[in-house]
């Protein structure tokens, strides 16, 4: 047996299918949260019924019409699929809006049952809904549940079981209409298509799919002629809803100002909204990275300041202990998280090295496989924590208010401020920052976000950054590594700013997406939800790191420990390796930007670190992890760091240090490097959804483009770093672009156009 | 008297008389419960001036002002 969920985004659809399946999927408090259909078997009812039942869950839409592609899946699936039940869920808090679709979903010639949810927050409120009546009414069971709490839960699936029989689609708008549903309906019956009223009825809504089919077009406007029918098929619908159906609802006593209205005066305040999210934004990224807490080291060093942690005179074991929680300031939680791994990997670390005796095999297993490996797990708490703060405010309902707060903002950049959601998700991951674009309607306006999300910095390329930004700090000696970081992620922002307003008035002109959007009521964030989510979140990157990473690490070990006659070399001789020729013959390609051709003997590791991040971004630490270990086995000028030092370095700060020295890179050259690697083509996961979501044939596209912007962002940044008097030159060409643009969209140079033309055509 | 919904301001309300615009924003209201006769109540705008915040069959949407001026309403004078 086949049940499908269908129903309003965030009407409780995900957390009924989580409940029914004990599955563990993300449920937000944003409109659309689920944007692909998820299969699960039910998990309840064992005893009684020996039959497996599975159940879909589809896309959340306020419609059947053909606009987004949620809706198309919602569509075909209840029409072309058979699903023995169809259960429309029903938010009991707002039946207007919800009834609508039901009126729709009852076209189709499917069994159907109305779950009506939320029951208890309209208990809550005071109003009551006659389940009788409105079953009466609909013609369908009706069964009264919450799904949060998991009441009448088990009883509406012992009806759905015993209760489903097969039935035929009906329609409200028969009354009114009569004579053009007969029309179009005779026309689907003789074509003998499955749920002919569902067809007939949506041609009559001047259905873009169904105008498709041979001979429908010219029906329609024979039965039009100048009737608007669209709107009349939409008024008959709310009409039947609101005198027959609705009615079921009685109204209590409310007040007039809710919790949630009185919520969102403050937070949508015309004057506190924009400083309020700014404050949002950086207490987040304070409490997870910052490691001077609420800056009492600071405030401290105004007066005497607080000690260092090694002028405090504590034995070793303490000094450890106290160490992962203050160093001259208290560090904030995301860093203490951060630092509990640390010790722990590290202890870890040396029983096993220790114990190895064999060379070549400690070799791989301290430095290829544990190194690598830690490098990327080490940073697992403050992904986790980042991932935690952005589910609570989407669970809470805050994200869409952001989206109203900023829409106007990111208007000027021809997208709506729906596309503000998947690209602060970015901050996390791309991956799921990238399918949530399907939210977006305008296919132009999803292209342009899909292709700047890996630009908003993730949590892999966090551990580059603190690295290369420790790195340059403790090397030179010069500026502040938490200035690097923040400011690499502006760039990353920057960067995506200029690159959307570049595709917008070039390859992807067109009109800006409308933002129609529903704003969901603010309620508490679930802690249960929340940690599932979290659970997904840690197994996924776990998997990650142990297969993926694992299989890099031990590759690149390999490569750079054997030559091409597969003789094993010693770390000293690591420059005849595969990986070093490999990496020399690449590396011309980065002379550029900085760090190519112009760098010492081993210059050639960043190329590799570079390639590497291909498959994944942590790769690129990972792989100064390894090869940063070799370079100071074999003794290179790495400034007196030893390996065991090394192998407590889950910063990756030290092995950055030992790269740093080994090659002789300039400090421009080293951030042009951390500029590409957050700016160039993302990891193997993230280029394998891109490829997914985007139209047939854009993909190549994409990938140039993701190669183009890196290179000539990372080219500026070195040149101009390294010659400040480039700084005239890139701004002439900026000049010059900006202006042949404009032109080019005022029609005064033509060539441009037609070249333009031919690019859209090709994508 | 007849009035366009961008037109409103903070509180005002009215119930839609039509709805006109392009095929998919005229769509996508009509999805969203702004048809005839439905009553709508402004609520708030957007600290930069757009988009606007609006309660309709009782629950709440927020849309532009360019697509706000698609929408046609009638208020008690």
């Amino acid at each position: 047996m086949k049940i499908a969920l269908i129903g309003n985004p965030n009407c409780g659809k995900t957390t009924l299918f989580n409940k029914l399946t004990g599955s563990t999927a993300h449920v937000g408090n944003w409109p659309g949260v689920t944007v692909e259909k998820r299969e699960g078997l039910y998990k309840g009812l064992k005893k009684r019924t020996a039959e497996k039942i599975e159940i879909v869950d589809l896309p959340g839409i306020y419609s059947l019409s053909p606009y987004t592609p949620e809706e198309v899946v919602s569509r075909n699936f209840m029409i072309d699929e058979h699903p023995d039940l169809v259960i429309n869920i029903v938010d009991a808090t707002n039946l207007e809006r919800n009834l609508y679709l039901t009126t729709q979903v009852l076209e189709a010639d499917v069994p159907v049952m109305v779950a009506l949810n939320m029951m208890d927050m309209v208990e809550k409120s005071g109003d009551r809904i006659d389940v009788a009546v409105l079953e009466k009414n609909l013609g369908v069971p009706v069964m009264p549940i919450s799904a949060l709490k998991g009441t009448g839960v088990d009883k509406m699936m012992e009806r759905a079981i015993s209760d489903c029989k097969p039935r035929k689609g009906v329609t409200v708008i028969s009354d009114a209409l009569s004579a053009e549903v007969a029309a179009t309906l005779d026309f689907y019956e003789s074509a003998e298509v499955s749920s002919p009223l569902f067809h007939a009825v949506k041609l009559l809504e001047n259905d873009e799919i169904e105008l498709q089919r041979k001979g429908a077009k010219e029906l329609l406007e024979k039965i039009a002629s100048d009737k608007d029918l669209e709107a009349a098929v939409v008024d008959e619908r709310y009409k039947h809803i609101v005198s027959r159906l609705a009615v079921a609802k009685v109204k209590g006593k409310r007040d007039n100002m809710t919790k949630s209205d009185k919520i969102d005066k403050v937070l949508t305040h015309r004057v506190w909204a924009l400083p309020i999210f700014a404050i949002i934004l950086f207490a987040i990224f304070h409490v997870t990275f910052s490691e001077d807490f609420l800056y009492i080291g600071a405030w401290a060093s105004l007066g005497k300041g607080l000690p260092a942690l090694s002028e405090l005179g504590l034995s070793e074991g303490m000094e450890t202990f106290v160490g992962i929680f203050y160093d001259g300031a208290v560090f904030s939680p995301g860093v203490i998280l951060f630092n509990i791994f640390d010790t722990l990997f590290s202890t870890i670390m040396d029983a096993i090295g220790g114990a190895i005796a064999t060379e070549w095999l400690a070799g791989l297993i301290a430095e290829g496989i544990l190194g690598g490996l830690f490098a990327v797990l080490g940073f697992l708490p403050q992904i986790l924590m980042l991932f935690m703060w952005f589910s609570i405010l989407e669970d809470s309902g805050y994200m869409a208010r952001v989206a109203f707060v900023l829409d106007r903002i990111f208007r000027r950049f021809g997208l709506s401020g729906r596309s503000f959601m998947p690209m602060i998700m970015g901050f996390g991951c791309s991956v799921p920052a990238m399918i949530n674009t399907r939210t977006l309607a305008d296919e132009n306006e999803r292209t342009a976000t899909i292709r700047v999300i890996p630009f908003f910095s993730c949590g892999a390329k966090l551990p580059i950054l603190t690295a290369m930004a420790g790195g340059i700090c403790a090397f030179f000696g010069v500026g502040n590594a938490d200035l690097i970081t923040y400011g690499m992620y502006a760039l990353g922002v920057c960067a995506a700013v200029v690159c959307v307003l570049l595709m917008r008035n070039t390859t992807m002109k067109g009109e800006i997406p409308p933002f129609i959007m529903e704003l969901p009521a603010y309620h508490r964030p679930q802690f249960k939800n929340l940690m599932l989510h979290l659970w997904d979140k840690t197994k996924h990157f776990v998997k990650k790191a142990f297969t993926i990473i694992f299989a890099s690490t031990v590759i690149i070990w390999l490569f750079s420990h054997l030559n091409w006659s597969w003789h094993y070399l010693p770390d000293e001789n690591m420059n005849d390796s595969i990986l070093a020729s490999i990496g020399k013959f690449i590396q011309p390609l980065f002379t550029p930007l900085g760090f190519g051709s112009q760098l010492n003997t081993y210059g050639w590791v960043f190329a590799v670190a570079a390639l590497t991040g291909l498959i994944a971004k942590e790769n690129v630490i990972a792989t100064f992890g390894t090869l940063g270990a070799c370079l100071i086995a074999m003794g290179a000028n790495v400034g007196g760091v030893t390996g065991a030092e090394l192998l407590g370095d889950e910063e990756g700060i030290i092995s950055s240090v030992a790269m740093i020295t080994a090659t002789g890179i300039s400090i421009p050259a080293l951030i042009s490097f951390i500029a590409f690697n957050m700016l160039t083509i993302p990891c193997f996961a993230a280029c394998a959804t891109a490829k997914g979501e985007l139209r047939k044939g854009t993909f190549k596209w994409t990938l140039l483009f993701w190669v183009a912007s890196s290179y000539v962002t990372s080219t500026a940044v070195y040149t101009i770093g390294a010659w400040w008097w480039t700084l005239f030159i890139w701004l002439a060409a900026v000049a010059a672009v900006v202006t042949l643009i404009v032109l080019t969209n005022k029609g005064k140079v033509k060539w441009r156009r037609r070249k333009t033309e031919q690019a859209e055509s090709v994508q | 008297m007849e009035k366009k919904l961008s037109e409103f301001t903070v509180g005002d309300e009215g119930t839609v008389k039509s709805v006109s615009g392009e095929g998919r924003i005229r769509r996508r209201l009509f999805d969203m419960g702004i048809t005839p006769d439905a009553k709508i109540v402004m609520r708030k705008l957007a600290p930069l001036g757009d988009p606007m915040e609006v309660t309709v069959r009782g629950y709440e949407l927020t849309l532009r002002k360019t697509e706000a001026d698609c929408v046609i309403m009638t208020v008690a004078d």
